[in-house]
């Protein structure tokens, strides 16, 4: 497996200045590595604080991280070329989860979708360029008739964000990162993005970060999945396998506080398995101790490796601790394969 | 035409900058219409007897020196707004670029201005203009006043700008402009500039304002271009001629009234401009 | 509810964001109001309390609760029966907190304002239980809103909804900024706090999931009307609506993986309606009929009302 776009080790944190309360530890020795071999759809899931957006922009090359490395490519974001970084800017393109603050006001949307055209000389006349984007406005349902030549404030959430889609479609990058792309888009247009988002899988070869908080979603669209809790892994491996039978504590409590949209009602009737959350999780020991139902000493004292306890997925547990040990870095290795083709396009 | 239709429809409601601009208007008809009605050489001393209260020779009747005071007005008055004018675009053209840049870029540079600038306002503006004003040995023009106003003018449109432009930078499409390529002076011009369009507008405006009241203040002390007819410099001459106590009242009436209006029609345009430099107004539906 | 209308007067002309909404609630209920963006949910909210600021207003309808009719009254009146018998915890109500006042004084406030501030310590008392009611420990009330955190200071606005022990509990949006662990937290205590009281809830949101697993009778809007109405499991197992049946075969489930099918076209502009049914563009099923001819919200089977020419 060629390593496409990886996290190595990395640590993120933030404040611990004069004035600052403290600092926060954002990320702590996280590991992911996209193949590039296989173009594949990988969830990262995690709620408020569990540091997927930290995540998202280190990926990105928007931060540099505290501890670890960022490679594209076998390179180092820190120590790329000037060309090499503007590879990197045209292979890993990103979707952001606020459709109406990516776009300046001052501007229509062509805006958006020429600057790109222009920078990376994508066409060689104004015609080639118009024809471009045109095709990659078709390419993810919606037309350009409509949508060229308005403003912002004229198309609705949905629209916007499938502009941003085709942006990043413009660029044909290898990697797309897509940080919440539909929590702020209507139930019945979220459906129709993350369609686009598998065909460009499917089709194109491109592999997806999809980084969300909601598992219903992340579960629909990915391979595999992994789990943050506070800065740490808390589970990863093949989405099937982490959703369905979870073994992390963590994820079981997730899963168990989604209400599913049905006509069983079983959400109220289980009791909230944990306490409210403590604000910042202190010293060494697992993160996810203060709220553990099954929490014992050795919890506290250090936090737990990795565990494969299946062929296709890792728990940070000690619950596991007789399963053997997986390094951090090598975490994919329990990811399952993506089967090419495996998803239906969709609607 | 239709363009037309809407700012004026615009101004309807926006009661404040309708107000500002009726009142300009009003003051540029009046220099220009008296232009070419009064003879401006009047505005000379010894071009009309002394001392004459208004009547139908001299509307706004003469002061000691023997200058008609009408004339006066009508050449003075465009004076003192271009040093208005001059020191405020340069006071904003300077402090926007220092504050654009010092809030993109951050860091040192960032630093620094901000240092200089944080540092000049909190010394007396009117003290240093009137120190330099001073050291200036040959008389002032009145373009010599206008740079030297604008010398402290920029102080605080930097500060304004930037911060501004530091809330401005941290916005989604900012990063999507870095994200396609976009360099940094790129980015400034490009996304950040049109956006503050209104609220370079409210700062220039504003600007022009204090320009203004800084260089009468100047004048009034009798620091400011002698011979020329500013309206500044007929307050210093109201003043030194003890006008109020005689009771030649026509002599500071004028002025007064023309510094009021100018006054009332700059600060009616920065309330006007202000609405619509302000976010909330300005997100369309 | 009776027919009630609310239009917006805005520059490019009247928006009508309610229509024609008719239902009831019956006391102890839970009913959830759904409707993607622009359908009118929280206008609703807001008119049931005649919240509804200008350039807004209410055209027409009525608002009965306990046999007198909201509209009628006074705005002394009016202001009198809100928070008394009728509560809201807007959207955003985290955000709504006072920040620079502790919380026993944001809800002490409250009693005061309906004259229920006998003394300093009946106050202290009250604002204590409240907190208790609501799951918070004593010492949250002399804490400032940013000491707490996003789940916490919803449950602080529960709490002063419920002080003055209202007949009728409106929640909009009350967990939308919150992570789903905390959710599922606030509405456990959203539920108990309605049992004590014997109150009825008006959930208003968009999610479904939530919906399904929270309310007793749901009502669907969409673009600005009601379009249908029914116990919840009925809406899950057997929707009358079209619009309603392909929402629900939207919704990511996580049963099994599936396609992806959501539904075509765009929610139709509330100033810009098409004529006849408004979800007609984007119907499979549409007839003649219905380009044309807006369908009533009409009873199809017990207890289940819906607005559409099919059934």
């Amino acid at each position: 497996m060629t390593t496409l776009l990886e996290a190595r080790r990395v640590t993120k944190v933030f404040g611990g200045g004069l004035f600052d309360r403290g600092p926060t530890l954002a990320l702590d020795d996280f590991s992911l590595a996209i193949d590039g071999d296989r173009p594949s759809i990988t969830a990262v899931v995690g709620e408020s604080g569990s540091g997927k957006t930290t995540l998202s922009r280190l990926l990105l090359g928007l931060t540099a991280p505290t501890g670890g490395e960022v490679h594209y490519d076998g390179r180092d974001l820190q120590a790329m070329s000037r060309a090499e970084w503007r590879a990197f800017r045209r292979d890993v393109q990103v979707i952001f989860q606020d459709p109406y603050e990516v776009y300046n006001p001052f501007y229509r949307v062509d805006h958006v979708l020429t600057t790109p055209v222009a920078k990376f000389g994508l066409a060689s006349s104004r015609a080639a360029a118009r024809a471009l984007i045109e095709d990659v406005l078709r390419a993810v349902g919606l037309r350009p008739e409509e949508t060229l030549g308005r403003f912002p404030h004229q198309l609705s959430g949905g629209q916007r964000q499938r502009v941003m889609v085709a942006r990043a479609l413009l660029l044909k990058p290898r990697v797309i990162l897509a940080d919440e792309p539909v929590s702020m888009v209507d139930a019945s247009l979220r459906a129709t993005i993350l369609a686009s988002l598998r065909r460009m899988n499917a089709e194109l070869g491109i592999s997806i970060v999809y980084i969300t908080h909601d598992l219903a979603t992340a579960y629909q669209i990915s391979d595999n999945i992994v789990v943050l809790y506070r800065g740490s892994v808390a589970e990863a491996g093949d989405v099937e396998l982490v959703v369905k039978q979870p073994r992390h504590p963590y994820t079981q409590l997730l899963l168990s506080s989604i209400p599913e949209a049905s006509a069983a009602r079983t959400w109220m009737a289980d009791t909230a398995m944990a306490s409210a959350a403590v604000h910042d999780a202190t010293g060494a020991g697992c993160k996810f101790a203060a709220r553990c139902p099954s929490v014992a000493s050795r919890c506290r004292e250090a936090a737990p490796p990795l565990f494969q306890t299946d062929r296709h997925r890792a728990v940070s547990c000690y619950l596991h601790q007789d399963a053997p040990r997986l390094a951090p870095e090598a975490m994919v290795r329990a990811f399952a394969e993506p089967v090419a083709g495996k998803h239906s396009g969709g609607a | 035409m239709d363009r037309l239709t809407t700012a004026l429809g615009y101004m309807r409601r926006n009661g404040s900058l309708a107000v500002g601009i009726v009142l300009l208007l009003a003051l540029a008809l009046f220099v220009g219409i008296g232009h070419l009605v009064v003879d401006t050489s009047k505005s000379r001393p010894l071009s009309a007897p002394a001392l004459r209260p208004p009547s139908v020779e001299h509307p706004f009747g003469t002061d000691r020196q023997g200058r008609d005071l009408l004339a006066t007005m009508v050449a003075g008055t465009p004076l003192t707004l271009r040093i208005g004018f001059i020191a405020g675009f340069l006071g904003v053209g300077i402090g926007s670029v220092l504050g654009f840049v010092s809030a993109y870029y951050r860091g040192t540079v960032d630093t620094i201005i901000r240092s200089i600038v944080d540092i000049g306002l909190t010394v007396p503006g009117l003290l240093v203009l009137i120190i330099i004003a001073v050291s200036v040995k040959k008389g002032l023009t009145v373009d010599q006043m206008a740079i030297i106003v604008a010398s402290l003018a920029w102080l605080n449109p930097a500060r304004t700008i930037r911060a501004q432009v530091l809330s401005l930078r941290e916005r989604g499409y900012v990063e999507v402009a870095r994200l396609s390529g976009m360099s940094g002076p790129e980015i400034i011009v490009k996304e950040l500039m049109p956006n503050l369009l209104p609220y370079l507008a409210a700062t220039l405006v504003n600007t022009v304002s204090s320009a203004i009241l800084a260089s009468v203040g100047l004048e009034v002390l009798g620091l400011g271009p002698i011979d020329s007819p500013t309206l500044g410099m007929t307050l210093y001459w109201v003043n030194f001629n003890a006008a109020l106590i005689n009771g030649w009242w026509w002599w500071w009436t004028a002025p007064l009234a023309i510094i009021l209006v100018v006054f009332l029609g700059l600060f009616f345009l920065t309330v006007g401009l202000d609405e619509i430099a302000n976010p909330r107004l300005r997100r369309a539906v | 509810m009776r027919d009630l209308r609310v239009h917006y007067a805005t520059p490019l002309g009247a928006v009508t964001a309610a229509d024609s909404v008719s239902f009831g609630l019956r006391a102890g209920e839970r009913l959830g109001v759904v409707g993607e963006s622009g359908s009118g949910k929280s206008t609703l909210a807001l008119a049931i309390l005649r919240m509804i600021k200008p350039p807004g207003r209410i055209d027409a309808g009525e608002i009965w609760l306990d046999g007198v009719n909201l509209m009628t009254l006074s705005d002394e009146a009016m202001r009198r029966v809100r928070l008394a018998r009728i509560a809201l915890i807007p959207q955003g109500s985290m955000n709504s907190l006072n920040p620079v006042m502790r919380i026993k004084d944001q809800i002490s406030d409250a009693l005061r304002d309906h004259g229920l501030a006998p003394s300093r310590r009946q106050v202290e008392e009250r604002v204590r239980d409240l907190l208790e009611s609501v799951g918070l420990r004593p010492e949250v009330a002399d804490m400032f809103p940013h000491e707490l955190s996003g789940g916490m200071k919803q449950r602080a606005c529960i709490a002063i909804a419920i002080s003055l022990r209202p007949r009728v509990i409106i929640a909009d949006e009350p967990t939308s900024a919150l992570d789903v662990v905390v959710q599922k937290q606030v509405m456990e205590t959203l539920a108990r706090v309605q049992e004590d009281l014997g109150a009825s809830v008006i959930l208003v949101g968009h999610d479904m999931g939530l919906m399904a697993q929270f309310v007793d009778r749901l009502g669907v809007m969409y673009a600005g009307r009601l379009i249908e109405v029914s116990p919840v499991r009925d809406i899950f197992t057997q929707p009358l609506h079209p619009y309603t049946e392909m929402l629900i075969a939207s919704l990511p489930s996580l049963e099994q993986k599936g396609t992806f099918r959501g539904i075509p076209g765009l929610i139709p502009l509330l100033r810009d309606l098409p004529p006849g049914c408004a979800f007609h563009p984007r119907c499979p099923h549409a007839v003649d009929r219905c380009r044309v001819e807006a369908p009533r919200l009409r009873e199809i089977r017990p207890a289940g009302w819906a607005a559409c020419h099919l059934r």
